[in-house]
This record gives structure tokens, sequence and C-alpha cells, in this order.
């Protein structure tokens, strides 16, 4: 709840020093799994032999205390398959290790992690259904994004994209068809792709117990746009800076943007001068507040019922913030306003009408909060909903890799703008919410009261702003023309979006285009803890577990 | 007249003072002012109805992407696209007439879409809403996506944008409610993609490495990329 980092955990921290972390210490721990060592930007990886995979993670896990398994990357290179895992520590994700495994091209197959991390299922299985490596021991190795029927891993090297594809319509299971699924009493019930309640294109296979959820899948690709595809298409300058605008839609732009621009500029090595970093800032929890007012209004929707007096306030309040956001970037959605190496342009002239209009929507906030807190949170109708349902314990929340209002609505206190600082954060005073709760309350009063919080930093940042000296208006740094940073350089680097970790890993091979990019959404490992949420509850119980959720279909397919 | 509560507590019910004073003249609009001292109208049936159509819209509550969220910002206060008469989303396919397809669409989407296309209940209209709608957009080269809607169900309205602005969609809308009240009818367009059985499908090599995975009555779309427009 405050600026200071919380307590190391219990754990034997094993190669934690006072300059960082002691790889050959961990590397010694893993002992003869290890074949290899490489340097990424970010942190050491160890090479380690695919029949071992398991065992290095868990050793990893239970006894250095790496309990976060933030993404799971896959790529081809012309002489083997590789799958790399990004291992953090929730108690301080500047410690970071990477486990790199190496397969044939002949024979792709490695020992699964799905045994000791739960979140590496769906990623190993984009791995398998994008790039085509196979994962032994995995429970359920299908495809997650693209049609079980379609021919070729289009990640891969060898992928032809202009064959033709078939895609059947027979995952439409006639619900009265497959009534008796185990025992008598089970109904399987489908939940979307097109159902108001999913937010988006999600499909939701539910086993229904009589009005209790029995079992639920989801199954999700219905927006798989192949975002990476095309940012590996992109020139780094300026290229691939309008997509991330596009992987969390929901005016989160600036936040994504973020994401890439802080990746690109660490494998490039670019500066940020300070004024454009207040810029950022500024701009970017603008995004999150935008980004939660929604999350709010449509969870209300979910619970109350069909364009309710929540909503039509939600959206009021974010018209104006696209407004303040339209005025400074031109756009009211897809920004691409970022820069590698600052912003595109300064404030907009005259700077006082922008302070002016910026500040009288911050003093409006706190009236505007107390009007939601009366409709929704002391709301006796969604306490009763909400209140101890839709229960994820924080271990298990961070077994699946959830970041985020979700993973603070759990009491974990993981918020990347503090331990792991970008911008101008650490310059600022704010605190990091947390809510005990665990329920679907918790994580619509974390996202409530951050409002808040973004509040309290724009004001800052706009004070900042407004004092700095016209001279020192910088707002990009000398960047060359044609990016290239040098081949194999390899970076994982992740901000907080307004769902949680949004983390980018880029592989550059000396062109001016990533060879591989790959993006960490955190609405992708969100979802994946929905049946530990929803399972045993009741169907609006589910409904309710989803909106607080808060996923965006764009960022969980890409 | 509820004399009962005047005598309580002395105010206005609601109802009186609705009422007003004297005659009741609720029902006696400006429109019925228009038409004079005659109740009737005389005109075709065809075009009453147009006109009818054109003025009640009942929109598909459906949303895919990014221009989702403007289309739910245009539903919602300050651009309130009930104004025009057509603003009232329905869940279900079958209570709408016009569908807005606000976003991309990927092959495992389409046959979904069109599935519920087909659910609409005649006349039904398509407002494609975006660039991605109208040609694929940002995502045009992605190996997954379907280069428009036009692939894949009849359109009437594009509305070009990325997304396109809350006021570019009323405007398409509106156009699309004017059409209809002069009961112009959409042109025919060319949907190479179509859902058909996968036992009609032309044998060749994919076909017969599918056919143990997939029914001979299983509707499915084929997809030739390298000849989609």
């Amino acid at each position: 709840m405050s600026l200071e980092a919380p307590e190391p955990s219990t754990h034997a921290d094993v190669g934690v020093t006072e300059e960082g972390l002691d790889y050959d210490a961990l590397e010694s721990l893993l002992g003869d799994a290890v074949i290899g060592r490489e340097t990424h930007v970010n942190a050491e990886a160890f090479v380690v032999r695919p029949d071992r995979v398991a065992n290095a993670l868990s050793v990893l896990k239970e006894e250095a205390g790496f309990d976060h398994c933030s993404c799971v990357t896959a790529q081809q290179y012309e002489d083997r398959y590789e799958s790399i895992y990004h291992l953090k520590k929730y108690d301080d994700p500047t410690q970071e290790v990477g486990v790199v495994v190496p397969t044939s091209v002949s024979k792709p197959a490695s020992q699964s992690g799905e045994s000791v991390y739960r979140t590496a299922d769906w990623h190993e299985r984009e791995a398998y259904d994008l790039v085509g490596i196979d994962y032994d021991d995995h429970p359920d190795l299908r495809r997650i994004l693209l049609p079980e029927t379609w021919q070729g891993h289009p990640l891969g090297l060898n992928y032809d994209q202009e064959q033709h594809q078939v895609v059947p319509l027979t995952e439409h299971a006639n619900p009265l068809q497959e009534d008796h699924q185990e025992g008598a009493d089970t109904m399987f019930l489908n939940v979307g792709p097109h159902h108001p309640a999913t937010h988006g294109v999600l499909h939701l296979k539910t086993t229904l117990d009589g009005e209790q959820v029995a079992d639920v899948e989801s199954d999700i690709g219905y927006l798989h746009r192949c975002e990476e595809q095309i940012c590996q298409q992109g020139t780094y300058r300026h290229q691939i800076m309008p997509y991330p605008d596009r992987w969390d839609y929901i005016s989160a732009g600036l936040l994504n943007e973020w994401a890439y621009a802080r990746a690109a500029e660490d494998l490039a090595d670019l500066d940020v001068p300070e004024y454009a970093q207040i810029i950022r800032t500024m701009s970017a929890e603008l995004c999150r507040i935008a980004s939660h007012l929604l999350a709010v209004g449509t969870f209300a929707i979910d619970v109350y019922g069909d364009f309710s007096a929540i909503f039509m306030y939600a959206f009021r309040d974010r018209e104006v913030v696209q407004n303040i956001l339209e005025d400074l970037t031109g756009q009211r959605m897809m920004f691409n306003y970022f820069r590698l190496g600052g912003v595109a342009w300064d404030l907009p002239e005259p700077r006082e009408e922008f302070f002016e209009k910026t500040r009288d929507f911050l003093d409006e906030l706190p009236t505007r909060l107390e009007e939601y807190h009366n409709l929704i949170s002391s709301n006796e109708v969604l306490q009763l909903r909400c209140v101890d349902t839709g229960i994820i314990e924080p271990e298990v929340a961070k077994d699946y890799g959830c970041t985020g209002p979700v993973a603070r609505g759990s009491g974990v206190d993981y918020d990347l703008r503090r331990d792991d600082p970008y911008g101008y954060y650490d310059q600022l005073d704010w605190d990091v919410i947390t809510e005990g709760g665990c329920d679907n309350y918790s994580r619509v009063l974390v996202r409530l009261r951050e409002v808040e919080e973004s509040a309290k930093i724009i004001e800052q940042c706009i004070n900042l702003l407004e004092e700095w000296p016209e001279d020192e208006r910088e707002i990009q740094s000398n960047v060359p023309r044609t990016l290239k940073p040098d081949a194999d350089t390899e970076i994982y680097r992740a901000v907080e979006g307004a769902k949680g970790e949004l983390g980018i890993y880029i592989r550059s091979d000396g062109t001016d285009t990533p060879a591989r990019f790959k993006i960490r959404s955190p609405c992708f490992s969100n979802l994946q803890a929905l049946p530990e949420m929803a399972q045993g509850e009741y169907v609006p119980d589910l409904v309710a577990a989803l909106g607080s959720l808060d996923i965006v279909l764009g960022e969980v397919d890409r | 007249m509820s004399s009962h509560n005047q005598d309580t507590t002395g105010a206005q019910t609601t109802q009186e003072a609705r009422m007003g004073e004297g005659v009741d003249d609720r029902f006696n609009s400006k429109l019925r002012e228009a038409f004079g001292s005659s109740p009737f109208i005389l005109t075709k049936f065809d075009s009453f109805m147009n006109w009818v159509r054109g003025s009640s819209m009942f929109m598909l509550q459906f949303g895919i992407a990014c221009c989702s969220i403007e289309m739910m910002h245009t539903y919602a206060v300050k651009h309130d696209l009930d104004r025009f008469g057509s603003g009232v989303p329905r869940a279900s396919p079958r209570q709408a007439d016009v569908i807005i397809v606000p976003g991309t669409i990927v092959s495992k989407f389409a046959p979904r879409m069109k599935r519920v296309y087909d659910q609409m209940p005649e006349p039904k209209f398509v407002v494609s809403m975006g660039s991605c709608t109208c040609s694929g957009g940002p995502f045009q080269e992605g190996y997954n996506v379907v280069k428009g809607a036009e692939e894949v169900i009849p359109c009437d309205i594009h509305v070009p944008g990325c997304p396109p602005r809350p006021e570019a969609l009323i405007y398409g809308i509106v156009k699309l409610q004017e059409r209809i009240a002069k009961g112009e009818t959409s042109p025919v367009t060319v949907k190479p993609y179509e859902l058909e059985e996968f036992g009609d499908l032309e044998d060749d090599e994919l076909v017969q490495h599918l056919a143990d995975q997939i029914d001979e009555e299983d509707l499915v779309m084929r997809y030739n990329w390298a000849e989609s427009p």
C-alpha cells in the first residue's frame, strides 16, 4: 500500500546479492541440466536440456524463488526450435532469469513446464499452435488460437501463407444433443462467441450441474489477427508503433505503446529525455483512467443489466478523457503518439488551455468517484453479487501468472510501475493499491481506487510540465533514421498495462525488422484463471467473474 | 382524478401534473396538427412501410474488436444514436434489423458471423464499420485475417476509418436509413466465402487430408487466401 517494496518472502533466495543476481550460483543449483549460457539484455539465460525442463523450472521456483513465469516464447531458427521461459519473482520483478530450451528441427519436442507453472499450459499450447513445438507430458496439447483443422504453423519458417484452409462450424455443439455429459444431471452450454457478456468474441464451453458451473473451458482465437506476424514485418522506427494501440484497444493505447517503446529502446540503447518521460507518464495514466472506467461500466452492465446508468456515467467520463487525449495526440483511440526516444510532438498550444482542461477533469473526478462508489461499491445488490464470489487465492493467482488489478485484488502486491521503475513513476508520490478480498468485489474496488492514484500522478505531471523551462522542452532524443540493433540481441521487457504486466520479447537479426516479436498479454494469463474462479459457482457468478477479470479479446488473441 | 390523494396531502400526482388543466390533449401532437382535421393520410403502402422501417431500426449488439468501443460510444451519452430512431441494441439476432460489423474478421470467426447474420429476420441490413471490414485494414497481410466483411456477408454501407469516429458512424447509419426510407435496394455483391457442407467441397489433397477430422455433413468455410481480393 505504499511505494516501499514489500518485505522479501521467506524463500531461500539463492544467488541474490547486493549487486544483483549471481547467475553462477543459480547455474550450479541446476547442475547438469544446464548445457550452456546465453546473455539477454534483460537477464542471463540458461540453456537447458529438453528432457530436464520441468526439473530445472521446479528447482528455480522452489529453491531460488522464481515464482512468476511471465511468458513462454517459442521461435524457429534455421537449425533449431527454441522455447524460452521468462521467469521473475513477484517480490522483485527486476530479478529475472531465462530458461532456453533448444530442440531439433526434425523432432521438435521438449518437456512441458505445465507441472511447475500452471500458466505454462496455455503458453505452450500457443507455442505449439503458432510455431509447432511439441511438449511432452503436456496435459492437453491442442491448437489454441487457430481452428483445429488449420494446416501448418504460421510463425514457423516454412509456412505457406497462400495455402487453402478449411474451417468447420462443428464447435457449435447442440446443447440439447450433448445433454448428458457425466452422470444424469449435467448440461452443456455454449456462451459465445457472440454474446453480450463475453466482452467481445470469446467462447465459453460450460458444463452446468443444475445452476452451478461444473466445468468451464475458454475457447479463444476469434480475434487472432496475427499481431506478432505484422510486427515482425514492420521496421522498428515507425511501422510497429501503430499496432500496440490495437492490442488492448480499450483506450489503453499509450500504455501498450510504452511496452513496445520500452523494449525497443532498451534493445537499441536509446535515451528518452526527461520531459518526454513526464508527458508519457501523464498520458499513459489518462489511458489507465479511461480503461478502468470502461471496465467498471461494463462490469455494471454484466451485474445489473442492460445499458444501465453506471455505464452511461462511465462513458460520459470517458468522453472527457478521450477529448483530452485527442487534444494531445490527435486521435480518440488509436493514438500512435509515442516514438522511439520520446513522443511525437509537444503538448498542444495554447498550453494553458490544455492544463486547464485536464485540471478541470481532475477537479471533478473526486465527486464523480464518490458517485461511482455510491452506485457501485456501496450498493447492496452489487455487494450481494460480488462479495465472496469468484474467489482466487493469491497463491493460485501467482501460479496462473495473474497480474494487474486481478493480482492486486487478491492481495499480491505487484506493480511494475513501482517494482521495475520506468518513465517518471519513481519520482512521483503515489501508492500501489491492493485489496485482500480475492473476490469480484475487490477487483472492482482496486480499479476504482487506482483511478484516484492515476489522477494523483497526472496532477503531479501537470505541475512539472507547467513549470518546465521553455528552452528545455526536449521531446525526442537523437535516434538513427534506420534502426538496426545488433544481430542476436534478445530482450524481454514489460510495463504495467491497464490489465497487468504487458511484456514484449524481441530478437533482432541485424536487419531493420525484428526476427521474433512476442507479446506477453496480461489478459491471456488472467483469463486462464477463470475456471478457478467460476467452478462451483452459479452461472451469473461466472459472468460476474469474467467481467471482473476485465479481459479484452484483442489482447488475449493478439 | 385521484381526489383521495388531494384530500390527504394536497399535492399533485405525477399523472395530474402531466395532464395539466382542461381537456386532455396529450395525443394531439405536432404531426396531428400537420394532418389537419382529417385523421387519414393517403400514401402507397410500400412507401409507408419503407418509412417505418427506416425510422425504427433495432441494432444487433455485436462487438468484435476496437471499433466496438467507438460503437458503444455512439450508443452512449453525448452521441446517443437513438436520437435518429436507430439505436436500440438487441442482444439476439432474431430481434435485430441491422448488424454493425465492428472489427477485424478472422478465419475462425467468419463462419460464426455468417451464422449470426443468417439468424436475423428479413429485411436485414449491414453496416460495415472500420477499415478491417472494408478490406482487412491494417491487418490485411495477416495469415488469418479475412479481407473484409463483404467476403462473407453482403454490406449496405461501409464506414472507413481506424476506427471511425462516432460522428462518422452516425453519418453512415443515417445514410442507410435514408436509403431504406427511399426504398433503395443494396447492390448485389459477390461473396467468395460461403458455408457449405464438407462433402460438397471439391475433392483435392487438403479435403482428403481432413476427411477423417470432419464429417461429410458438417458446415465448413473454405478460404482461398491467394485469390481473395
